[in-house]
């Protein structure tokens, strides 16, 4: 592996480098623009990392950030705003961190996203608004776009940490009600611009802890808990009441917060949350987890603190995860470091195909974990006691493209193998979680389970909403917030029209 | 916060508890079950069956074993003292109607679950037996409450120092042999019972019910942990259950999964015991 740049070495190659760029005639030429180097992510150690969750990506340096905001060429037709899913005005945003005023450029972040800290850090930005950038196009390498992301962290994380935010102004109280099912990304977007409009809001977690799955799922080396708490405090600052350990469906029905209790308006942003097995022989053996549970257990559980939590975690030493997603390298990595000796990701595809983020993928392979492309688990064994020993494979190879547009993976006859291990993670994706649909009469979904909705983010129940994960199935945090955003346009809309 | 409202201990290591939960209370039905956690930051989340509850009190009343590190952390908890989380009520209340004869087993500290059941099959115009199971007198709970509900009531115990000596399968497949038979059997109890609850109803016919308590982190479909195989399909115990068909359900493969953490817990259970150890020497050293 190439020599791993500390954070101290990137800053003061940018330091020079700034001093550089900026005593050249401004403004700078798009020739000159692209012959500024990307900036490096600074990233924890990888050896050292293998046994902390701390953050990995550390984040830009001032003189990193401005050096890769100048790379910025500001189109005109600006490709990466129609890459955004919110449309964040990003030539905007970058030409203000390159010109040195912060303010300006969280201000225009935050016209368009709630949650640039979080945002910044786990969208996929390569498929997205880096796509179509045309420094990625010039250099004809998608990873030499400009770092849009990571310039969207830098801002918002400079404002948390100086203490420039203010809690957002909420209107003077209308008296009405809204409910909100959930506590993740969809339902904090929904929180805050519903209450900004001076309606009453109260979010019903079914957890002890709110934050849905940026903090039962995303672990603290991707997202640190205290960037989820920061933006739950902040509802809280602006009077959205809390009720955590509280199952819509099952603590209270649906109808009931209406019919009943006054709410005049619900969001349902309960999420993609039913773990998908592979309905292979041996999945049910003692030592197979769905990603979901095993992530849940270490990170909201804290059993990666071993000394203090009383949630137990299973003694790994080779662990195998299942899939190639942004899940399956978070439970690998947690695997890793929760002192697993190997960790082996089985994927059927190859890495071409991988949903994961490249970063991610990266990052998994810094960290050790032994990648096993084009192969997949046909059944899991295990011993009398009926603990997992082993794995037997198949190989696979690609065959025509399928309907998502990548090839098919076709098992190769005979190429059965035995992979022994002791822990199985399957992390091949959620199915909707069941239990409002279950307990609420009417409510249309389709045959997957999600909740369908209309252009305005409505059910087929009256003055009921739904967005995020459990009407998109499995999706991003960007996409629930824009969900989010929709619906509590449409609930504003219907509050103001008829007055109590 | 929920409050402990009262306390009461029914044998060496099984408690009864009254906790103020009023939304818990007025929703829940029989079958259903909460999650507690003892501590926000570090606490794990154990599922516990509700035995009882008041909705004008607006109180549930939980029976539990002290047996896990929370369930023993729990015992020593006092009214006044207060559950950081309580979560509930959760799984599929039991299907009630009117069956016709309804055997219900319960053994041990399966008897709580069962009791809700035993009430609402009653008020649905069942005729109730109801056998019930421990190791020894001293280990029998909700006699008196049975009583009053069964219209016919068998106790067994291993030693026979109350009613018959005799496991609970015993009088199961003496009724299942009855002309008519028992139109339905419920049995919750360990799951070595259940499942021998199952072998015994099965050649008789009887559908039986069993209700499973297994491992759960959500409760709530999330995380899977609970998973069983019923019928050779993975089912969910906190959506798709609790309650399943008895004769269905591979026990042997849930047994073991309950098992998983075992080691880890004994650990636990060790350093708890040694903590208490190490307590009570510094309070006699500090009394001296």
């Amino acid at each position: 592996m190439s020599h791993h740049a500390t954070r101290e070495e990137l800053a003061s190659e940018a330091h020079r480098l700034l001093a550089d760029v900026s005593s050249r005639p401004q403004p700078l030429k798009a020739r000159e623009r692209l012959q500024i180097p990307p900036q490096e992510m600074p990233s924890q150690d990888p050896v050292a990392r293998r046994a902390n969750t701390n953050e990995v990506a550390l984040g830009y340096s001032p003189e990193q950030a401005r050096l890769e905001a100048m790379r910025c060429l500001q189109c005109k037709n600006a490709p990466c705003i129609a890459g955004c899913p919110v449309r964040i005005d990003i030539p905007g945003f970058v030409g203000a961190i390159a010109g040195g005023d912060l303010q300006k450029a969280i201000a225009i972040i935050k016209r368009n996203s709630l949650l640039p800290s979080v945002c910044g850090r786990v969208c996929p930005q390569e498929t997205q608004c880096q796509a179509p950038c045309t420094v990625g196009k010039s250099l004809k390498d998608v990873n030499k776009a400009v770092s849009i992301g990571r310039l969207e962290r830098y801002a918002a994380d400079l404002e948390r940490e100086k203490g420039l935010l203010d809690t957002p102004e909420v209107k003077a109280e209308t008296g009405r009600k809204v409910a909100v099912i959930g506590s993740g990304p969809a339902s904090i977007t929904v929180a805050a611009d519903v209450r900004r409009e001076g309606h009453s809001v109260t979010m019903f977690e079914a957890f002890h802890k709110a934050g849905g799955v940026l903090v039962y799922g995303i672990p603290e080396f991707r997202l640190p808990k205290k960037i989820v708490q920061f933006e739950i405090d902040t509802l809280k600052a602006m009077g959205v009441e809390i009720k955590t350990n509280f199952v819509v469906g099952r603590t209270r029905r649906l109808k009931d917060l209406i019919e009943k209790d006054g709410y005049e308006a619900v969001f349902i942003g309960t999420g993609a949350g039913l773990p998908k097995f592979m309905n292979i022989e041996g999945e049910n053996l003692v030592g197979v987890f769905s990603a979901n549970e095993y992530l849940t257990r270490a990170n909201l559980m804290r059993a990666y603190d071993r000394e203090h939590a009383q949630t137990p975690i299973y003694n790994s030493r080779k662990v195998a995860v299942l899939g190639g997603g942004n899940v399956a390298m978070d439970a690998a990595r947690m695997a890793v470091r929760l002192g697993a000796a190997e960790v082996h990701l089985v994927y059927r595809r190859t890495e071409v195909e991988m949903p994961a983020r490249v970063e991610e993928v990266a990052h998994a392979k810094e960290e050790g974990v032994i990648f096993h492309i084009l192969q997949n688990a046909k059944r899991i064994l295990g011993n009398e006691e009926g603990c997992v020993t082993a794995m037997e494979c198949l190989k696979y190879e690609l065959g025509a493209p399928d309907d998502s547009g990548r090839r098919r993976p076709v098992e190769i006859k005979g190429s059965e193998f035995i992979m022994e291990v002791d822990t199985v993670i399957v992390a091949i994706g959620n199915d909707s979680n069941p239990l409002i649909k279950q307990t609420t009469e009417g409510l249309a979904t389709t045959k997957w389970g999600n909740i369908i909705v209309d252009e305005n983010g409505k059910t087929s129940l009256d003055r009921v909403y739904a967005g995020g994960d459990i009407v998109l199935g499995a999706a991003t945090v960007i996409l629930a917030m824009g969900e989010g955003r929709r619906a509590a346009n449409s609930i504003n809309k219907l509050l103001a029209g008829n007055k109590k | 916060m929920n409050r402990i409202i009262s306390k009461k201990q029914l044998s060496d290591d099984v408690f009864m508890m009254r906790i103020e939960a009023p939304l818990i209370a007025s929703e829940r039905r029989p079958g259903q079950f909460v999650i507690i956690q003892l501590d926000t930051k570090y606490g794990e989340r154990i599922p516990l069956t509700i035995a009882d509850a008041d909705p004008a009190g607006g109180s549930i009343t939980v029976i539990f074993q002290a047996v896990g590190a929370t369930t023993s952390r729990l015992s020593k908890f006092n009214p006044g003292d207060s559950l950081e989380n309580l979560v509930g009520p959760l799984g599929r209340p039991t299907h009630i109607e009117k069956f016709g004869t309804v055997a219900c087993v319960g053994g041990g500290i399966g008897v709580a679950p069962l009791y809700p059941i035993v009430q609402g099959m009653k008020e649905a115009g069942n005729r109730i037996i109801v056998i019930m199971g421990a190791r020894n007198r001293a280990l029998l709970i909700l006699e008196k409450e049975m009583r009053a509900l069964a219209d016919e009531l068998i106790i067994c115990t291993d030693d026979g120092s109350s009613g018959l000596k005799a496991l609970v399968t015993a009088p199961l497949k003496e009724i299942c042999a009855r002309d008519p038979k028992p139109d339905l059997a419920v049995a919750i109890g360990p799951p070595v019972m259940m499942k021998f609850c199952a072998e015994t109803t099965r050649p008789f016919k009887v559908p039986t019910v069993v209700s499973l308590n297994t491992i759960m982190v959500d409760g709530t479909g999330m995380c899977g942990g609970c998973r069983v195989t019923v019928g050779g399909k993975t089912r969910f115990v906190c959506v798709d259950g609790p309650e399943f068909d008895g004769h269905l359900v591979d026990f042997d493969n849930m047994m073991k999964r309950l098992k998983a953490y075992k080691r880890q817990e004994d650990n636990a259970r060790e350093i708890c015991r040694l903590d208490a150890e190490i307590i009570k020497q510094a309070q006699r050293v500090k009394g001296t």
